[in-house]
């Protein structure tokens, strides 16, 4: 990452797959027991894409005592997950499990990476947006709210061309400039492209109420 | 040159639009809408000279949001009607036959739309996106004062007032092409020696598609690929966006045709003359390329 990209918040295509290997060893490795990010190739091999599909990130899982075990083949990437045995296996009210599928793809134009995602119930019918905007953490309602312009709309997905919800990234290379202008080490080490994703879904991923597991947070 | 823009903004394209035969509820069928669609515009922006004249064949009861299809295919209401015409037709048909629909909207494929305030943002949002690539930063789009957005969009809208548009968006400071194909007496001559042309251009976001070696493909076409580009006003910066998946190897797979705005321009022209007097009001080139492929055996 030139240091011109690197002061900008922005990087090239090219050092986003260099990012995007750096993010899928290390989350792969350091978070084994959740669900692992791939990376996808498509327009004929030549560009790619992460993802990670099928997990759960319903917030009414907050109803029940304890953490429940999603049913067979579905992830759970809740706050902070907890070992669950059988017997502390709580029922599911399948009209409320949310399930989501997260693509992380690079974006020419801002030259920084978005979040595209959708949403569907344990039907595979689709959510919509009202009750995605329930499973959203309180602050990304108020903003959504607020904002002049609705950062979460409704755009065809690079590659499957069908309709998707994409965070906007207008505003991503600004925080992403702070962020790394915060710590000197960062920036000087040149640790910095391999670190990107990490610290840019910290940030994107609170904004849908996905958190990144504290290992892997350490590394920033 | 300024002519050349004015033709570009009042291009239009004749439309026959019928209603679709499972909405219609009244005998006889009511008579397709001629419309003279801009070619800057959108079709959602049509919808209030339409549903007029369809609103007594429809069935009772609120209608959906309207979407259109062109022989079954869901058209993208967020692409200038120009471009969906060129990329569509490649035997441009006068008039182009669509078919609207009031009901059934297809979310799974078509991406949702509210009408004009839709249709606005989704300009608004081209536009900025235009403005990132050629500045770096949207600040000048962010910061249009609310009159400047509403003359703005309105110039758009009825696609009839360039100048407006011109002036407004003169402050958006989004030129950046040099003119490299006029000498400094601005008589319009050609500078002799290299410079960037639609060929050259095309062949940078397309290398597949331009074989080094002499081709000896001699198999007839059987079907067309249709690839559109947006390429911004600044050279260098590409973003591709393929309609149809192309399935078949690059070897044998040629350029047919490249359309801008219903013209097929000679390759040689200067490229920055096409960004100047080509591109749409949100600042995109559309360039439309029609792909010769061959045969399956």
């Amino acid at each position: 990452m030139g240091t011109k990209e690197e002061a900008q918040g922005t990087l090239s295509s090219t050092d986003f797959g260099v990012a995007a290997s750096a993010f899928i060893l290390n989350w792969n490795t350091i978070c084994s027991s959740f669900p692992p990010w791939t990376w996808v190739l498509s327009h004929h091999q030549v560009e790619g894409y992460l993802s990670l599909e099928n997990i759960l990130l319903s917030s009414t899982q907050e109803e029940h005592g304890e953490l429940s075990c999603p049913g067979p083949g579905k992830h759970s990437l809740q706050e902070d997950p907890i070992d669950v045995d059988d017997a502390t296996l709580v029922h599911i009210n399948p009209c409320k499990v949310h399930y989501y599928d997260l693509h992380i793809i690079y974006c020419n134009s801002y030259r920084v990476p978005v979040l595209y995602f959708r949403a569907y119930d344990s039907d595979g019918e689709p959510l919509e947006f009202d009750e995605i905007e329930k499973d959203l953490p309180a602050y990304s309602k108020k903003a959504l709210s607020d904002s002049k312009w609705t950062f979460i709309t409704q755009e065809e997905h690079p590659y499957l061309n069908r309709p998707w919800y994409k965070l906007h990234p207008c505003g991503t290379s600004e925080w992403m400039k702070l962020l790394f202008h915060a710590d000197d080490a960062l920036a000087k080490t040149g640790v910095a492209i391999e670190l990107y994703l990490v610290a840019w879904l910290s940030v994107v991923g609170h904004v849908v109420g996905l958190r990144i597991p504290f290992e892997m947070m350490k590394q920033l | 040159m300024e002519e050349a823009q004015k033709y570009v903004w009042e291009g239009a394209i004749p439309l026959q639009i019928h209603l679709h035969e499972s909405e219609v509820t009244t005998l006889p069928t009511p008579p397709p809408a001629l419309i003279l669609a801009p070619r800057i515009g959108y079709l959602p922006l049509l919808v209030p000279q339409i549903k007029p004249h369809f609103s007594n064949a429809l069935p009772p009861g609120s209608p959906d949001t309207v979407w259109f299809d062109y022989n079954g295919l869901p058209l993208k209401w967020y692409i200038p009607t120009g471009v969906l015409f060129d990329l569509l037709c490649a035997e441009p048909e006068r008039p182009w036959n669509l078919t609207v629909h009031f009901r059934g909207y297809p979310s799974n494929i078509l991406v949702p739309c509210e009408g004009e305030d839709s249709v606005k943002w989704g300009f608004i949002n081209s536009l900025k996106e235009a403005a990132y690539i050629i500045n770096g930063n949207c600040k000048n789009v962010m910061n249009m004062s609310q009159p400047d957005q509403v003359e703005l969009w309105r110039s758009v809208l009825n696609a009839g007032n360039l100048e407006a548009y011109v002036r407004i968006s003169s402050k958006l400071k989004l030129g950046t092409v040099g003119d490299e194909y006029t000498d400094s007496g601005g008589q319009g001559q050609v500078k002799t020696g290299n410079y960037f042309t639609l060929q050259d251009a095309v062949k940078s976001i397309l290398p597949e598609y331009f074989p080094n070696k002499s081709s000896t493909n001699e198999e007839s076409s059987r079907d067309e690929d249709e690839n559109e580009q947006k390429v911004p006003s600044e050279e260098g910066e590409k973003y591709l966006s393929e309609n149809v998946e192309s399935f078949y190897p690059s070897d044998n797979v040629e350029i047919k045709l490249v359309r801008i705005q219903g013209i097929e321009p000679k390759m040689e022209i200067p490229f920055s003359w096409v960004v100047k007097n080509l591109t749409n009001p949100e600042h995109y080139l559309h360039i439309c390329v029609c792909l010769k492929v061959p045969q399956v055996l």
